[in-house]
């Protein structure tokens, strides 16, 4: 047993604090630190950092320019990212299509592709979920009709994060009825500039714009756009949801909210004393504190058997339900701090143009909106519900 | 024993639901919520011409004489009903303060106003340091020969922003949380130096924040006795938490049905998802906290007129306690159960589940009572 890095790691890790202290915007890192809204411009500025340096495709091979990280070093890499405040990459073009690209996908959409994520000429968003196929995806039923050299689609695409920016999507189509739901379905890329795509915002309960419907109305798309074998679509959905179920954890982001809370309650006062110094809400923090030092070691012991090689198994999904659940009672701590000022709505203290005076301080407009959004945590990249029966089938053979 | 209302309390309780379903579609509420005072106006002379606004108040005001289940019976169906008007700031707290502190011309003054829905009053008791503790004071009330001077600031006065008439602690006498030296006064809200900063909230009322810069009043603005308001303030606020106790019961029965009809309704997986055990086990649960919730806003509702003494203490503060918890249950465990849809604006479930989480920070979260009602534990 050896908990602790080798000494590659930790020089790793301060080239990684160095970076980040010269190359991290300022602006961009007190907006992410105050838990407030990101514009594309900050996202597509900080990607062109990373970019630079080099460091933006942490899961590519270095063939098509990604970088060589160990898993430890992904998670030195995620830690401290975290802690700095860097925005999260938006995952759906570098970590997620990439790969399906790169594994799944033909020389020429390597070619056409990959170089354009890079850059950032493509902001692409994931067309799976929709109104009857959440949790349930198999049951998806986007059409796809083969007609000479394209395919027409038509159907619907749900909470589709971040689409309003985005000009590729790429999406899970029926395109075989007569087979086993799994069986009959493709994956296919798709410009969102395409005519007959309309995208329409879903507004959520803080009244953000994140998420969007997706409709296609007789879309007409290359089959040259069509990712590995028609009707094999679902084997690299799930390569994909192995992608995305890593890291959903949050650890890093865990840490980084736990250390806000704690600055936050040694400001606010109950009784004229730091909130912090108080029984209940210190024993509240602790609690949490513990909780988050054992999810971080589970974290730890997942990297380290996958160092060799290879993806997690049912054992990150265990990880996704403790770790969503940390982090939701880290927000819920947050909102609880500010006392009755968790009920004023100010909008426009949420951007950090605001330029009056704060309502309360300038950490607590956000602090609610941030509680009831991330209510999604534990419904999204597969519910927590379903994480469990993987764990119930995988792991316990019920 | 027999839990049931009686037939007058039943006709109270019924004709205050049919107001609601008639008039406050969720569509509707969306819309009230824009406007600037953040409420149906309509809605509000509605209850005021039934006589509803009178429902707590004696009958020589027009009033109903009703005690705490009356209360509850109105402040249940307008919690089912997610009703943003301004009945328990105005006609519970505000008026509770008048009619157990003022002096008759007071009484005359404003209560008739109040009881008939004609006058809006506020309480403006928090600041912004205060954290939930009603004798954590800073604003302060110096004496001078026209009356008193008011300087400090109140925090998140809900309906304050519309308010006619603002019902004001500030320090008389006495350091910062002492219980000893508070005052209360009765400011209209147009008095000079009274600046309001207006701000939504994200349970979809309006309120804000008030700033006493040399405020001016004559005498005739203290609400009974100099320094000694802290036990008034006290009493009402137990009055306001039975009140809270049985509008977040309406809540939480709402938030349940609608629950419980998106798992009979929705499908995953070829079937229902209330077929799913984990899900049917969540709802039971749901249920549960609900029914535990309904026993303490009855037990609130039941010492909220009593006399004041350790005990209605406790059962406040046991009360707040559970609906804090059982509300931050049900509004997480129901977005749960809903998904995605959950989480959405223009689906009416995600209102309800705001409003259950900012219930627990309307006069003291669940922490707060706990403390509080640890503080008078008897030792047998």
């Amino acid at each position: 047993m050896n908990m602790n890095y080798t000494s590659e790691e930790l020089a790793f890790r301060d080239e990684v604090r160095a970076f980040l202290d010269e190359k991290l915007p300022a602006d961009i890192a007190e907006k992410v630190k105050g838990f407030r809204h990101l514009t594309k411009e900050d996202h597509q500025r900080w990607q062109q950092i990373l970019c630079k340096q080099g460091w933006y495709a942490s899961h590519w091979p270095e063939e098509y320019g990604g970088v060589k990280w160990t898993p430890v070093q992904k998670h030195i890499w995620d830690e401290e990212s975290c802690r700095y405040g860097a925005p999260r990459s938006i995952p759906f073009g570098v970590n997620m299509v990439a790969p399906v690209i790169i594994r799944f996908g033909n020389e020429e959409q390597k070619q056409t592709y990959l170089p354009r994520i890079l850059s950032g000429e493509d902001w692409w968003c994931q067309g799976y979920s929709e109104p009857g196929a959440g949790s349930d995806l198999a049951s998806l039923k986007t059409r796809a009709v083969r007609q000479g050299d394209h395919y027409i689609v038509n159907g619907q695409k749900t909470w589709t994060t971040l689409g309003q920016y985005a000009n590729m999507i790429f999406c899970l189509v029926r395109t075989n009825t007569e087979v086993k739901a799994q069986a009959g379905i493709s994956f296919l890329l798709i410009d969102m500039n395409t005519p007959g795509i309309t995208v329409r915002p879903i507004i959520t309960l803080d009244g953000a714009h994140e998420v969007n419907e997706v409709f296609f109305e007789d879309v007409k798309v290359p089959v040259e756009n069509l990712v590995g074998e028609e009707d094999k679509g679902w084997t690299y959905a799930k390569f994909l949801l192995t992608y995305e179920r890593t890291g959903l954890a949050g650890i890093g982001l865990s840490k980084a909210a736990l250390s806000h809370l704690k600055e936050l309650a040694s400001r606010r006062l109950k009784n004229g004393r730091p909130l912090i110094e108080d029984t209940s809400f210190s024993q509240r923090i602790a609690k949490i504190e513990i909780d988050l030092t054992a999810a971080a070691i589970s974290n730890l012991r997942i990297i380290a058997s996958v160092e060799g090689g290879g993806v997690p198994g049912a054992e990150s999904s265990m990880l996704k339900v403790k770790g969503t659940e940390i982090r939701q009672s880290i927000n819920d701590l947050a909102r609880r701090a500010i006392g009755p000022y968790a009920i004023p709505f100010v909008a426009e203290e949420l951007s950090l143009e605001h330029e009056g005076e704060f309502l309360s301080d300038e950490n607590a407009a956000p602090l609610s909106a941030y509680y009831f959004n991330n209510r999604k945590l534990s419904i999204f990249g597969g519910s927590n519900e379903i994480q469990k029966n993987i764990v119930s089938k995988m792991i316990l053979g019920l | 024993m027999d839990f049931r209302l009686n037939e007058e309390q039943q006709m109270l309780q019924d004709t205050v639901a049919r107001l609601v379903r008639g008039e406050y579609s969720f569509e509707k509420r969306l819309e009230f919520s824009e406007t600037d005072a953040g409420f149906s106006v309509d809605f509000w002379k509605q209850l005021g011409e039934l006589g509803l606004t009178a429902v707590p108040f004696p009958e020589e005001l027009g009033g109903f004489g009703g005690t705490g289940v009356e209360v509850q019976s109105v402040m249940t169906e307008l919690g089912r009903g997610l009703c943003l008007e301004p009945y328990l700031q105005s006609v519970i707290f505000g008026g509770g303060l008048i009619s157990q502190a003022g002096d008759d011309s007071q009484k005359e003054a404003w209560l008739e106003g109040i009881a008939s829905g004609g006058l809006q009053a506020a309480v403006a008791l928090q600041e912004p340091q205060s954290f939930y503790n009603l004798n954590d004071v800073e604003t302060r009330a110096e004496k001078n020969d026209k009356g008193y001077l008011l300087n400090g600031r109140k925090a998140v006065v809900i309906g304050g922003h519309c308010a006619d008439l603002i019902l004001v602690s500030a320090r008389t006498s006495g350091d910062t949380s002492d219980a000893n030296g508070i005052s209360l006064f009765a400011l209209k809200a147009d008095t000079a130096g009274i600046e309001r900063r207006v701000y939504p909230t994200i349970d979809g009322f309006k309120g804000c924040d008030l700033t006493l810069n040399n405020v001016q009043v004559d005498a005739g603005a203290l609400l009974g006795e100099e320094g000694n308001a802290s036990g008034v303030i006290e009493y009402q606020s137990g009055r306001a938490i039975a009140a809270l106790c049985a509008e977040a019961v309406g809540v939480m029965e709402t938030a349940n049905e609608l629950t419980l009809d998106y798992l009979k309704q929705r499908k995953q997986f070829g079937v229902p998802i209330g077929k799913f055990q984990v899900l049917q086990h969540r709802m039971v649960d749901m249920m549960s906290e609900l029914e535990q919730a309904r026993s303490m806003a009855i037990l609130a509702a039941s010492v909220a007129n009593e006399e004041q003494s350790d005990e209605r203490r406790r059962v406040l503060s046991a009360a707040k306690n559970i609906i804090g918890r059982s509300g931050q249950f049900i509004s997480e465990q129901g977005v749960q159960s809903h998904g995605g849809i959950g989480m959405t604006w223009e689906y009416n479930f995600a209102h309800y589940a705001k409003r259950l989480i900012m219930i627990n920070h309307q006069l003291g979260d669940d922490d707060f009572h706990l403390e509080r009602y640890a503080s008078l534990l008897q030792a047998s």
